[in-house]
């Protein structure tokens, strides 16, 4: 395995015309890292994906491997293997043609290609459908022969499209546990695109989380979790509750808002002062009910059943909607009182992120 | 209607679905009968009427004529030559021409139409274009002779060449247009997975796109080849309707209608059917050792 030390993309920009579709994005990828780029379908992540792979001419900007230079280079003399969100499978060719074919491009002898392409077979347990066409198999058996033919050639970076975007949840769910076991056994270095939090938290090392074209955060899938940069990954990372409140006292810790007549205190993210606006971010799995005295109050609405909770959703006496999980059995009407741990109470400057 | 008529209909459609059966399919019915009327009866009568000579001689009179007349055989083979070759050209050129103009660019729906415009043009228009461009006193043997790069006028209208260029300047948009299509049924993402595969534009070529373009440019040979081998005003026109350009059908017409022998015209009317069928059908026969399924990319 041609492992590389580093892949360091400075000041990579694409602009479409007048429009960026991605602006100034700077990484370092370690070797054997995962990355994941994380974003709504238009921020940027696809074309910052198909710019290291050669199938983007960048604006501006360089892309450096190991120190040299490679943002010139078209994408067949890269040496990155792809997956692409249609898997680009060769219709006309068989599953064993399909993997062999980086080989044989290569010029690998031919013993030793057929040796190469049986073990990647076997690495993707799709030994009996060798003769097949890609026509011929199911949405996760092509995925994997996407997947094969990507890695069979031992690639320096293997780059993937929203890979499993196309395929059922339980699908999902094994393809992203063979991909991650693929990325440790083979140690490769990896770089994901995908819109799905859920995906890139379980998969990646780290995570590139992009909007309109400009990084917001980069960090481990802790960091972006528990403590996200902005408004923006906090609402994509899964805090659902975004509460505009008044602010009644701040410093720089802490936030107390005022919601109605009650208090909510949380922590201030956003260096908010006394008397302006904010907005608290909370997920709906940190909110507990509770029926001492203080807290919250709020009328439930629509209640759904998710197993072994329920998923409720409420308002307020200020009038805002409120989302929060709870065990109890609770029924459209009831009112309740709504508590959260202060530091799962993120606070934000109000406005744009 | 009232509601009960309404759910037994309903039932009947059903009944007739499990049998494999589309009553809406009965819409088709009118155009049936009009390819009955037009084409298969025409078709059907010419066929008997060639079995019918006018002079008698059993019912192959007419063929054994055709065939025993070194005159009027060579007339198979000399459309053959300019037809083969004009498809051929014509697919072959489309290809380059359909890669350069698929993508978006700017402009490219005129220089799609200014390619097309031919077809509107008629072969007629088109062979006195030729007689005027490419005539002995045309614009461009006298450039040539201008430049001094010929001392003697190219003869390249009635003759061989001048029906071979009227075949491709009308053959060509239609070429153009097939190709166009099919290649633009192509995922272009396959040729991306290629190329990260390290295949250069050739090889990207030689073996994803040609082998995926390859029966629909068999097909549009096939289109082509039919229309070339029906020539006939061109070969009037700007050809040696005599020698060179002495084509099958330029005899069909001298037979049926300054002979008045229907009946030969006819025979030799079937024989060009056999030649172009016979010719598609060898091609529709290597078409069918290629792959012609989806070309979208998810197999």
């Amino acid at each position: 395995m041609a492992r590389i030390d580093s892949l360091a993309l400075d000041g990579v920009t694409r602009r479409f015309g007048a429009h960026a579709a991605l602006s100034d994005l700077n990484l370092e990828i370690a070797g054997g890292e995962f990355i994941a780029l994380l974003g709504p379908s238009g921020c940027g992540k696809s074309t910052a994906l198909n710019c290291l792979a050669g199938l983007l001419p960048l604006t501006s900007g360089s892309i450096r491997l190991d120190g040299h230079r490679i943002d010139h280079l078209p994408p067949e003399r890269r040496g990155f293997g792809m997956v692409f969100q249609n898997y680009a499978l060769f219709p006309h060719l068989t599953v064993r043609a399909n993997i062999g074919f980086g080989l044989k491009m290569a010029g690998v002898p031919k013993a030793d290609a057929a040796t190469r392409v049986e073990r990647a077979l076997d690495l993707v347990h799709l030994t009996d459908q060798a003769r097949k066409r890609p026509g011929q198999l199911s949405g996760g058996q092509q995925q994997r022969v996407a997947i094969a033919r990507a890695v069979v050639l031992e690639p320096r970076l293997v780059l993937m499209d929203e890979p499993l975007s196309n395929l059922d949840a339980k699908l999902r769910l094994e393809m992203r546990t063979e991909i991650r076991r693929l990325h440790q056994s083979l140690g490769l270095t990896t770089v994901y695109v995908t819109h799905d939090q859920e995906e890139a938290l379980s998969l990646a090392d780290r995570l590139v989380l992009l909007k309109d074209g400009r990084v917001q955060q980069t960090g481990t899938g802790e960091d972006v979790y528990l403590h996200p940069a902005n408004r923006y990954v906090a609402s994509f990372m899964g805090y659902r509750n975004m509460l505009t409140l008044p602010v009644l006292d701040a410093d720089r810790e802490q936030a107390v808002l005022a919601v109605g007549g009650e208090r909510l205190t949380g922590r201030n993210r956003g260096s908010v002062g006394a008397g302006q606006r904010a907005t608290a971010a909370l997920r709906p799995e940190d909110i507990t009910v509770t029926t001492a005295p203080g807290g919250l109050r709020a009328a439930v609405e629509v209640v759904e059943y998710h197993g072994r909770e329920m998923v409720v959703q409420g308002r307020l006496k200020d009038g805002q909607e409120v989302h929060f999980t709870t065990p109890e059995r609770l029924a459209p009407g009831d009112d309740v009182r709504l508590t959260a741990p202060e530091h799962r109470v993120l606070v934000f400057a109000e406005g744009p992120s | 209607m009232t509601a009960g008529g309404g759910r037994k209909d309903v039932a009947l459609r059903h009944r007739l679905a499990e049998r494999g059966i589309d009553r809406t399919l009965w819409l088709l019915l009118p155009g049936v009968a009009f390819l009955v009327v037009l084409f298969c009866y025409p078709f059907a009568y010419g066929l008997g009427l060639s079995f019918q000579p006018k002079e008698g001689g059993g019912p192959f009179a007419n063929y054994r004529t055709f065939f025993s007349d070194p005159y009027l055989r060579e007339t198979v083979w000399i459309t053959l030559r300019l037809a083969v070759p004009a498809a051929l050209i014509n697919v072959l050129a489309s290809v380059p021409v359909a890669f350069r103009t698929r993508g978006r660019f700017r402009g490219r729906r005129t220089v799609t139409t200014l390619l097309v415009i031919p077809v509107t043009l008629g072969t007629v228009l088109t062979a006195e274009g030729l007689l005027g461009y490419l005539g002995p006193a045309g614009w461009f043997n006298k450039a040539l002779l201008e430049i001094g790069l010929i001392d003697q006028p190219l003869e390249l209208v009635h003759n061989y060449w001048g029906v071979l260029a009227s075949l491709l300047i009308t053959g060509f948009p239609f070429a153009y247009l097939l190709t166009l299509s099919y290649l633009t049924g192509i995922d272009p993402s396959l040729e991306q997975a290629a190329a990260t595969l390290g295949a250069g534009w050739w090889q990207r070529f030689r073996t994803i796109t040609l082998p995926l373009l390859t029966p629909g440019l068999a097909i549009t040979f096939c289109l082509t080849f039919v229309l070339a081998y029906s020539v006939f005003p061109s070969a009037q026109l700007v050809g040696d309707p005599r020698g060179s350009t002495h084509v099958i059908s330029i005899e069909a017409y001298d037979a049926a209608f300054k002979q008045f022998d229907y009946s030969l015209g006819s025979a030799i009317a079937m024989i060009m059917a056999l030649v172009m069928l016979a010719v598609v059908a060898l091609v529709l026969v290597w078409r069918s050792t290629f792959y012609r399924g989806a070309t979208g990319g998810k197999g």
